[in-house]
C-alpha cells in the first residue's frame, strides 16, 4: 500500500512539475491530465470510488478537454516563445514552499495523519451514505443548493454572453 | 468447490496454491493470479474482436446485398486473421513533424479506454471483474479517456483535417455523453445501486426495457454517437476531412483505432443488454451454471452490435447543426422529463406489485412519447408552412 501510495505521488508531483515547465502548452494540459489521474489513483486508494471516478469524468473529461480546446482554438502558435520563469518565481517558490510546510504541520498535529485508513464495515453503502449527505438537512443540503444556484447563474450568463440577437437566427 | 459452479475462484484458488506451492508469498501469489486474469480476459476480448471484422464485414454485405468475404476457409473465417495479419505486416509510417509520444499513445488510449469497460461487466453472478459501486461512473469515465485519445491522435498528427474531425468527433461526444448519463440514471433510480451486478440482478423479474423503453430508446442513440457511427459519423468525409482524425496512422497503429471502435460498438451493445435487457437473466436459462449466462450476456452483446450496425448501415448521415440541435434541444429536455418521471413513479409506486409498478411506468413513457410526437408535429408544420407560404414582401424592410 505504502508503495502503491509512493508510486501515486510521484507522478502527481511529477506531472505538477511538467504541467508548469514545458514549453508546448498542449503538452502541459496533458501533463495536467496524468496529474489529476494521479489524483484519482489517491481518491480509489483511500476507498472514496466516487470521488476517484467523478474526478476523471469531471476533470479530465470535462475540463482538460476544455483546456485542450481553449488553447488549439485560441492561440496560432502552441509553442510558447521567451523565458520560462519571471522575476517573481523567488516569491512564487517561498510562497508554495511555506504552503506546503503549513499543510505539513497542521496535519501532523491531527491524530488520524499516522493511522491506515480503515476499510468500510461489510454491507456499508458509501454512496448511498454520500447521497444522503447531500441532501439531508442536518448536512451539505445548503452548500448542495447554493453551488447549484452559483452554476446555474454562471450557465445563465455564458448564454447571454454568447447570444447576439443579430447575427443569432439563421432561419431568416 | 464444483468448477462448473465457480470457474474464476476454483482457477484463481488453484493458482494461488501452485504459486505458493513454488515458495511465493501469499501477496505476490495473488498479484500475479489477478494479473494473469486480467491479461486472460483481454486476451479473449481482442481475440473476439477479430471475429467482430468478419461479423461487420458478413452483416454490411447482406444489408448491401452482397455476400461479403467467402473465399478464405468456410463461409470467410479466415478472412479477419488475414486482415489481421496484413496489419502486422504493414510499414508504420511516422509523419513528419508529429508529436511522437503523444501520437503514439493516442491509439493505445483508445483499446484501453474499451477494454478496461470489461473490468465491470458481470458476464455472471460470478464472473465478473470488480462490482464497482459507482459502476455506471466509470462507464462515462472511461468514455472520458476515449475522448482524449481522439483529440491526442488528432492534435498530434500536424494534420488540419485530422484536427478538424477530431474537432468534430469530440464535440459530438461531449454533447452526446449529457443525455447518455441522464439515461444511465434511469436504470440507476430503478435498481436502487449503480453497481452493474446490482443492477443486472434488479432485472429479475422484469427488464428494464419494458418499464422505461424511452431510456433505452436515448441510450441507444447517445451510444451510437460515442461511437462516432453513422448517422453520427461527421469526423469521416472522403470529400471534406477525409478519414477524420486517424488519417495520418497506418498499419496496426491504424488497426488499433480500427480495432477499438468495433470493440467499442460490442461493449455499448453489452451494456444495453445489461441495463435494459436483463443482463445475464433470460428465463431462467441463466441458472444452469455461470458459463451459460455469460453466453447469455454475450449473445445480448452480439443483439446490441447488431441493431447498432442496423443503424450504421441503414440510415444516412446528418448535418453538423442537426447533429448538436437534436442533442441540445430534442434529447437532453427529452432525457430529463423521462428521469424526472421515472423518479416521481418509482417513489410514489414503491409499495406496489411489480406489475402495477410497470404498467404505469410502461404507460407514462408512452404518454411522453405521444407528447414528443404532437409537440414534433406541431414544429415540423410551422416549419413547413414558412416555408411553403408565398414570399413576403421583402419590400419594406429597405426603408
Amino acid at each position: 500500500m505504502t508503495i502503491l501510495f509512493l508510486i501515486t505521488a510521484v507522478v502527481i508531483l511529477a506531472s505538477a512539475m511538467m504541467v508548469v515547465t514545458s514549453r508546448n502548452l498542449v503538452h502541459a494540459a496533458l501533463w495536467l491530465v496524468a496529474s489529476l489521474f494521479g489524483v484519482a489513483m489517491l481518491y480509489a486508494q483511500l476507498n472514496a470510488s466516487f470521488m476517484a471516478v467523478v474526478q476523471v469524468v469531471v476533470y479530465i473529461g470535462a475540463i482538460a478537454i476544455l483546456f485542450i480546446f481553449a488553447v488549439m482554438l485560441t492561440r496560432r502558435e502552441i509553442r510558447d516563445k521567451g523565458p520560462g520563469l519571471n522575476k517573481n518565481w523567488g516569491i512564487a517558490a517561498l510562497v508554495s514552499l511555506l504552503t506546503f510546510g503549513g499543510l505539513a504541520v497542521l496535519l501532523s498535529n491531527w491524530s488520524g495523519f499516522s493511522q491506515p485508513s480503515a476499510d468500510f464495515p461489510s454491507g456499508f453503502d458509501a454512496v448511498g451514505a454520500l447521497g444522503n449527505a447531500l441532501v439531508s438537512p442536518d448536512a451539505f443540503v445548503l452548500p448542495f443548493e447554493v453551488a447549484s444556484i452559483l452554476l446555474v447563474a454562471a450557465l445563465v450568463g455564458a448564454v447571454y454572453i454568447a447570444y447576439n440577437p443579430r447575427s443569432g437566427d439563421n432561419r431568416k | 468447490m464444483n468448477f462448473w459452479a465457480n470457474p474464476i475462484q476454483v482457477t484463481a484458488d488453484w493458482l494461488m496454491g501452485l504459486f505458493t506451492g513454488w515458495g511465493m508469498t501469499e501477496v505476490l501469489a495473488s498479484i500475479l493470479t489477478q494479473l494473469l486474469g486480467i491479461v486472460v480476459m483481454i486476451t479473449i476480448m481482442l481475440v473476439i474482436d477479430i471475429l467482430l471484422v468478419w461479423i461487420e464485414r458478413k452483416v454490411v454485405a447482406r444489408f448491401q446485398d452482397r455476400l461479403g468475404p467467402n473465399r478464405g476457409g468456410p463461409f470467410g473465417l479466415i478472412q479477419p486473421f488475414a486482415d489481421i495479419i496484413k496489419l502486422f505486416i504493414k510499414e508504420n509510417i511516422t509523419p513528419a513533424g508529429v508529436d511522437k509520444v503523444v501520437y503514439n499513445l493516442a491509439p493505445i488510449l483508445s483499446v484501453f479506454s474499451v477494454l478496461i469497460l470489461w473490468a465491470i461487466i458481470p458476464l455472471a453472478p460470478v464472473i465478473i471483474g470488480v462490482d464497482l459501486n459507482v459502476g455506471l461512473l466509470y462507464l462515462v469515465a472511461a468514455g472520458a479517456i476515449g475522448t482524449l485519445s481522439i483529440i491526442m491522435a488528432g492534435w498530434s498528427s500536424n494534420n488540419k483535417f485530422a484536427l478538424l474531425g477530431a474537432f468534430r468527433q469530440v464535440a459530438a461526444m461531449i454533447s452526446y455523453e449529457i443525455p447518455m448519463v441522464v439515461a444511465l440514471l434511469i436504470p440507476t433510480v430503478l435498481a436502487g445501486t449503480m453497481g452493474m451486478l446490482g443492477i443486472s440482478e434488479a432485472q429479475q423479474g422484469m427488464w428494464y426495457v419494458f418499464l422505461s423503453p424511452l431510456a433505452a430508446l436515448i441510450f441507444l442513440i447517445s451510444a451510437v454517437a460515442e461511437l462516432g457511427r453513422t448517422p453520427f459519423d461527421l469526423s469521416e468525409g472522403e470529400s471534406e476531412v477525409v478519414a477524420g482524425f486517424h488519417i495520418e496512422y497506418s498499419g496496426m497503429k491504424f488497426g488499433w483505432f480500427y480495432a477499438g471502435e468495433l470493440l467499442h460498438a460490442f461493449t455499448f451493445g453489452g451494456f444495453w443488454g445489461i441495463l435494459f435487457f436483463g443482463g445475464y437473466h433470460f428465463f431462467g436459462l441463466e441458472n444452469l451454471g455461470p458459463l451459460v449466462a455469460a453466453a447469455i450476456v454475450l449473445f445480448k452483446a452480439l443483439i446490441g452490435y447488431w441493431v447498432i450496425m442496423w443503424i450504421k448501415y441503414t440510415l444516412m448521415r446528418i448535418r453538423i447543426d442537426h447533429m448538436l440541435a437534436f442533442n441540445w434541444k430534442f434529447l437532453v429536455p427529452l432525457s430529463l422529463v423521462v428521469l424526472m418521471v421515472t423518479a416521481l413513479l418509482n417513489t410514489l409506486l414503491r409499495d406496489t406489485s411489480t406489475w402495477v409498478m410497470a404498467v404505469s411506468m410502461f404507460l407514462s413513457n408512452v404518454l411522453i412519447a405521444w407528447v414528443v410526437i404532437e409537440i414534433l408535429r406541431g414544429r415540423s408544420r410551422t416549419e413547413r408552412e414558412k416555408v411553403e407560404s408565398p414570399a413576403q414582401p421583402v419590400v419594406e424592410a429597405t426603408h
